[in-house]
């Protein structure tokens, strides 16, 4: 015989929809105890919802703000990305396809078509971790419960994370869009009731840490307003690989965007950014550092790799990912020679 | 039978919402947490769109919104205020059935069908796209519909052979 | 009959118009007044009993109408009966709701009733249960020492447990020339319909219930229904006219069906109750097992002994078995054979038949131990086959009523270029892709069972035809009616095949690749009987040139009866009923299997399947770039829908082998991945050519039209020719399913 327990109780869950026309407006509507919840495309956010993960008292719809819609050059070169824009069409904006190819590839590798026809940028941004128990309202989960445990840890991990992992939480943010979005040094432009401001996108996801229920550095009541990227774009040399346990429409267990800045075959500079593998996507400034001034060789992307997976630890079933990110990181660094090798869904090249 | 008290109330009243499916105006009041999905199923009895899991992991509920395909499971009905809607059941010119839906039928590409309607409005959203080319492309940009019976092959040789006749708009 | 032969057509889908245009109706779309939506609460604990139920928040939420639990369940006197329906394994059938004791996780305990959908899903948030937990095994492989051989029951007939040991296998095993042992783990599958399981009970007063169910069995559902709750058979009808696929799911009634007549009955309303994604892991399941295989040969490659040792799981209540252990000795002869089969029971509902039910389990096996036979023979695993090739079934020690086999194993080596196959490991590559070619032995039964066809000719010389079977995506309809049109001498558009209802003649639930023989040999007997019914009421008439004309001096053709010996001499069949005062002419038959005829005789489908992979030699992503299945299974009525069921199965194959998998977690006793985002079934991408040849095989003995089922055959011989495939790209067996490419590099 063992302990009796009650049913998690779940919160409400029905909720208040109001539409909000404008920016001024949708922050004014939302409620200060933190229950208000704004809402665009609404995949995860109604995902979580019908799973009783999330219980929102108020739901603010700002797909109406015409301030979020845009995709725009700005003077200095860099391309402004609207929170509103619907992912897709933010993967097939002309500028994007032609200065931002890394940042197509990696969204269209993510979800499935009607997906990314609804989900926004801003959303993109704040999607929640896959992580089967986070997912079940019935187990335990750091992420869901603060102090309630991790069964992640100890149990069936395979997607889990191998790098920046805390003894409070295992998981990983599952965006295939952000991992582009950190290797192009993006900054994430933000409004809130204390007034704007811009975070780097290495600072806008968090690690675990102590605190595993937040995701991100948003303050409460902050609306995303758009995502700011630099205008050196990689676009001569880059490449996104995916690695699923389905050739798409699956969550990836190890991705990796690479963008390169070459002399010839020697790199001026390197981004390398892994998805998959942390709780934000992954960057390793010593290892691009690394790279620097090197031929752009298996040996070098090795090299790297090394680098970048030298504190990576594994729990059991993802002990795989240390060897496939290397592996991997390898491979993609070859593809971003020869971009054209890329295939449909961000497959490994013929 | 349950004893019940005068009970309060949920704290949320329905709201109105107009919008065009089928080329029809429909205006309806509907509570907030209403999916779009049972919203056509439930509410305007317009079945054909199929719930089959109710997460955005399946494809089935595959709706047209303003011209692009979504998924309907994963909208709320109130946020479709003033959309224009197409559902399967507004594919076929009155008698005449869409090029997709005959080729369907040509190349077998449904065994329980239950999926179809799924597959055939995701299947003319790809086209209006036009960013799929090859058969591989088609078939990347098909993956957000499964099929459970196992009639990809079939879909696939449908849509190729719609896009490839350009039999349609 | 008919000179045009409509059987052998590739005829399209003659519902596809419904299913494109979204007019098809499932089980949860008829509407009803007033209709109620019932939401099911599961248990969140695998093992214990419920100590306390608090509904007080839930009952406060308007438009709640009711919660049902076993506390305040309608008391049924059936609960006092040890009631089991068609497919029931030996041991106590799930009872939902009926006490307080949780047998496994996910298990039903209450039913929210409400005015609409989000409503009773809303309740089943704000009810509250007190649990006393107990502890609980749900891991096969932590439990091998509990072991026990299945109990026998009702079921046994169809599923007989291994037979004897023959010879001295321990001997000869030990001392064969060339020997192979190896083990195989297979995970958890779930059936996994796109279609959600869902019930629409119409309550019509006087005793009366309409039933909208997702089964695959009308009748099986009926008499369960009526048997529960005390109501006559007649007054319980159960309609199931399009399912959304089942794949062994809807052999037995399930809970949702159970939970929505109950309260219907108690609420005397209409009650529609659907499962979500997650509750579809609460039935019914392909259990996970692990095998045991030891295989030797002389050093010619020919077979002296096969051993074959299954552990499966079962539930603490219910004895499941499929036939596993035997298999490789119908295929293959061998002097010493040992076959075991082991039930572990676990704290899980009790696993069910799922395609190919215990025949993709062991044929992946064998033929992956085939394979690993022919490497250390050094010996081409074609050659293998051949070799050791039977026209006989050595296990019964029968002939096959027909076994096309060698000529499948040809035709696809062929189409498929076998020829062009290295044989080392690892050898064949294309850029950064290994390449590797496996190939593999298919076989499943061809069974029959009873079933009552009514055929009638209606007042406007159309055929109708009655029967309960379903049409769970097969083609059944399409089919029925190739085969009813040719007995007539019909035209498709003239024959109108009615099924999917319990009210019609008899059939057994559709699985076991079994309808097209049942339903259709009912229908060519009703054919035999209705035109001799014909010709005599022709004969009756007025100056008849049909008086005292035998049945067979008959020919039927494009809706009139024509003599033989004079074909210009006809009548239409609608001049027969017109003669007959417009009151159709019909009759209603029993098909049956010859069962004392066949007695001497071994029944089965044969296939072969080569299959190309590419793994990725750095990342060991793995793609079925291609594969050919060659199937011979007696006559194939319409090609067009039959392919479809050998390519979807192919399909299923690569899932199997590469993707689907419940996982299991130990401690909780749950499934973690209970939705269709983590157990992953493949998608278009995942989907390279695939051929599909039917090899031709004619088979007079097997019954009336020489059929034999392509339901499940088509799966079979996937898994290991996949498997072997990656192992000669790679080097590297796996034999644990599914494959997951972190292993291959």
């Amino acid at each position: 015989m063992r302990s009796c327990r009650l049913r998690m109780e779940a919160a409400m869950n029905s909720f208040e929809y109001k539409q909000a026309k404008d920016i001024p407006e949708a922050l004014s509507l939302a409620r200060a105890d933190g229950t208000t919840t704004f809402v665009a495309g609404g995949t995860n956010l109604l995902d979580l919802w019908k799973y009783n993960i999330t219980n929102p008292s108020q739901l603010i719809d700002i797909n109406h703000l015409t301030e979020l819609s845009e995709i725009r050059l700005l003077e200095d070169g860099v391309l402004m990305i609207g929170a509103g824009v619907r992912n897709a069409e933010t993967a097939y904006h002309p500028i994007v396809e032609q200065n931002y190819p890394l940042l197509s590839r990696a969204i269209l590798a993510g979800a499935s078509p009607q997906i990314r026809n609804m989900a926004t940028n801003g959303g993109n941004l704040l999607q929640r971790t896959r992580c089967y128990y986070f997912y079940d309202h019935e187990v335990p989960c750091n992420k869901r419960i603060p102090g309630s445990g991790c069964p992640a840890m100890s149990g069936y991990n395979r997607m889990h994370a191998i790098l920046g992992t805390s003894e409070h939480c295992i998981a990983v943010f599952p965006s295939d869009m952000c991992v582009a979005l950190a290797a192009l040094d993006a900054v994430v432009n933000v409004t809130g009731p204390e007034g704007n401001r811009s975070i780097a996108f290495a600072d806008f996801h968090r690690l675990p840490g102590d605190t595993p229920h937040l995701d991100n550095n948003l303050k409460e009541g902050e609306l995303i307003t758009a995502i700011k990227v630099p205008e050196k774009g990689f676009a001569t040399n880059y490449a996104y690989l995916k690695l699923r346990d389905r050739h798409s429409y699956a969550f990836a267990l190890v991705s990796v965007a690479t963008g390169l800045a070459l002399d010839g075959n020697r790199i001026l500079e390197a981004r390398i950014a892994l998805g998959g593998v942390a709780h934000k996507p992954w960057r390793s400034l010593s290892a691009e550092a690394f790279l620097k001034g090197r031929e752009a060789n298996a040996e070098n992307f090795a090299g790297a790799a090394d680098l970048i997976l030298k504190e990576a630890k594994g729990f059991g079933h993802n002990d795989f990912k240390i060897k496939l990110a290397k592996k991997a990181i390898i491979r993609n660094g070859l593809m971003a020679l020869k971009p054209e090798s890329q295939l449909p869904g961000a497959q490994p090249s013929a | 039978m349950l004893t019940k008290n005068q009970a309060p109330k949920r704290g949320v009243d329905s709201q109105s919402i107009c919008f065009t499916i089928n080329g029809r105006r429909e205006s309806i009041s509907i509570e907030p947490w209403v999916s779009l999905l049972d919203c056509l199923r439930d509410h305007l009895n317009l079945t054909g769109s199929k719930k089959g899991c109710d997460h955005g992991q399946c494809g089935a509920c595959t709706i047209i919104c303003d011209g692009k395909r979504i998924l309907s499971c994963l909208s709320l009905a109130v946020m479709k205020d003033g959309a224009e809607i197409t559902t399967i059941e507004g594919i076929a010119k009155g008698d005449e059935l869409h090029p997709l839906q005959q080729a369907f039928i040509d190349h077998d590409a449904f065994q329980c069908g239950y999926c179809t309607p799924g597959q055939i409005c995701s299947a003319i959203g790809l086209l209006k796209e036009g960013k799929a080319n090859s058969r591989t492309e088609v078939k990347e940009m098909m993956s957000g519909n499964l099929c459970r019976c196992g009639a990809n092959v079939g879909i696939i040789d449908a849509i190729m052979q719609v896009k490839d006749g350009g039999g349609h708009e | 009959m008919g000179i045009d032969k409509i059987v052998g057509k590739p005829i399209s889908r003659l519902e596809g118009r419904e299913k494109v245009t979204g007019m098809a109706k499932y089980a949860a779309e008829y509407q009803a007044d007033n209709l109620l939506h019932g939401y099911v609460v599961s248990s969140p604990i695998t093992k214990g009993r419920i100590i306390d139920i608090d509904i007080t928040k839930v009952i406060d939420i308007p438009g709640v109408v009711e919660v049902i639990s076993h506390k305040n369940r309608p008391k049924l006197a059936w609960f006092d009966l040890q009631y089991t329906d068609m497919d029931a394994p030996p041991g106590t059938v799930f009872k939902p709701l009926y006490d307080e004791n949780i047998l496994y996780n996910g298990q039903p305990i209450a039913l929210i009733i409400a005015k609409d959908f989000e409503t009773a899903r809303y309740g089943s948030t704000q009810i509250i249960f007190k649990f006393e937990e107990q502890d609980f095994q749900t891991v096969l492989k932590d439990n091998l020492t509990r072991a026990r051989p299945a109990k026998k029951g009702f079921a046994t007939a169809l599923k007989p447990p291994p037979p004897p040991p023959t010879g001295d296998f321990e001997n000869a095993f030990e001392n064969a020339a060339i020997k192979v042992e190896s083990e195989f783990q297979h995970g958890t599958e779930h059936h996994n319909p796109i279609e959600l399981f869902a019930t629409t009970t119409i309550f019509e007063g006087n005793g009366k219930l309409t039933i909208y169910d997702k089964t695959q069995g009308t009748i099986n559902n009926q008499l369960f229904v009526a048997n529960l709750f005390g109501l006559r058979y007649k007054d319980v009808r159960v309609l199931a006219p399009f399912v959304g696929g089942a794949f062994g799911s809807g052999l037995r009634p399930q809970y949702q069906l159970f939970l929505c007549v109950m309260a219907a009955l108690h609420l005397k309303r209409n009650v529609r109750v659907v499962l979500d994604r997650k509750q579809m892991f609460s039935f019914s399941h392909r259990p996970p097992a692990i095998q045991k295989l030891r295989f030797a040969s002389d050093i010619n490659g020919r077979i002296t002994a096969l051993g074959h040792e299954v552990f499966a799981e079962t539930s603490n209540f219910e004895d499941y078995t499929e036939p596993t252990a035997s298999w490789s000795h119908r295929l293959y002869a061998a002097p010493n054979t040992l076959f075991e089969h082991h039930l572990i029971p676990l704290d899980v509902y009790t696993p069910m038949d799922m395609r190919a039910p215990g025949g993709s389990t062991a044929l992946h096996a064998i033929e992956c131990t085939m394979d690993e036979l022919s490497y250390k023979l050094k010996i081409d695993p074609l050659d293998l086959r051949l070799i050791n090739y039977s026209d006989m079934d050595p296990s019964a020690e029968k002939p096959y009523t027909s076994k096309a086999l060698r000529a499948c194993y040809l035709e696809a080596a062929e189409k498929f270029g076998w020829d062009k196959r290295s044989p080392e490991p690892g050898s064949m590559a294309r850029g950064n892709k290994l390449v590797g070619y496996g190939m593999a032995t298919g076989i499943w039964d061809a069974f029959q069972f009873p079933a009552r066809v009514e055929a009638m000719i209606s007042a406007d010389g159309k055929l109708i035809l009655n029967n309960a079977t379903t049409d769970i995506g097969t083609g059944t309809l399409t089919i029925m009616t190739q085969i009813a049109a040719d007995e007539l001498g019909l035209n498709i558009a003239d024959v109108d095949f009615r099924y999917g209802d319990s009210k019609k003649p008899f059939s057994m639930f559709q699985g076991g690749s079994a309808t097209t023989s049942s339903t259709g040999v009912a229908i060519v007997i009703a054919a035999r009987a209705l035109r001799k019914k014909l010709v005599r009421k022709a004969g009756e008439m007025k100056d008849s040139p049909f008086k005292n004309v035998a049945a067979e001096q008959v020919v039927f053709k494009g809706g009139n009866l024509l003599l033989k010996e004079d074909m210009k001499t006809f009548i239409s069949l609608k001049e027969i009923i017109a003669f007959n005062a417009g009151r159709p002419i019909k009759t209603t038959n029993m098909g049956k299997p010859h069962v004392l005829k066949l007695r001497k005789y071994s029944l089965a489908t044969h296939s072969a399947s080569f299959v190309e992979v590419e793994v990725d030699k750095d990342l060991g992503v793995v793609t079925v770039t291609r594969a050919v299945t060659a199937v011979a299974a007696g006559k194939i009525i319409n090609p067009k829908t039959a392919r479809s069921q050998i390519l979807g199965s192919m399909i299923w194959g690569i899932s199997k082998t590469l993707h689907e998998e419940t996982i299991m977690d130990a401690r909780l006793g749950k499934y973690i991945n209970a939705n269709l985002g983590e157990y992953h079934i493949p998608v278009h991408a995942d989907i390279g050519e695939l051929e599909v040849i039917f090899t031709e095989e004619k088979d007079d003995l097997i019954n009336e039209i020489g059929t034999k089922g392509v339901g499940e055959i088509g799966l079979v011989a996937m898994p290991a020719a996949i498997s072997n495939a990656i192992y000669h790209a790679t080097g590297k067996r796996i034999n644990k399913l599914p494959i997951h490419f972190d292993e291959l590099f």
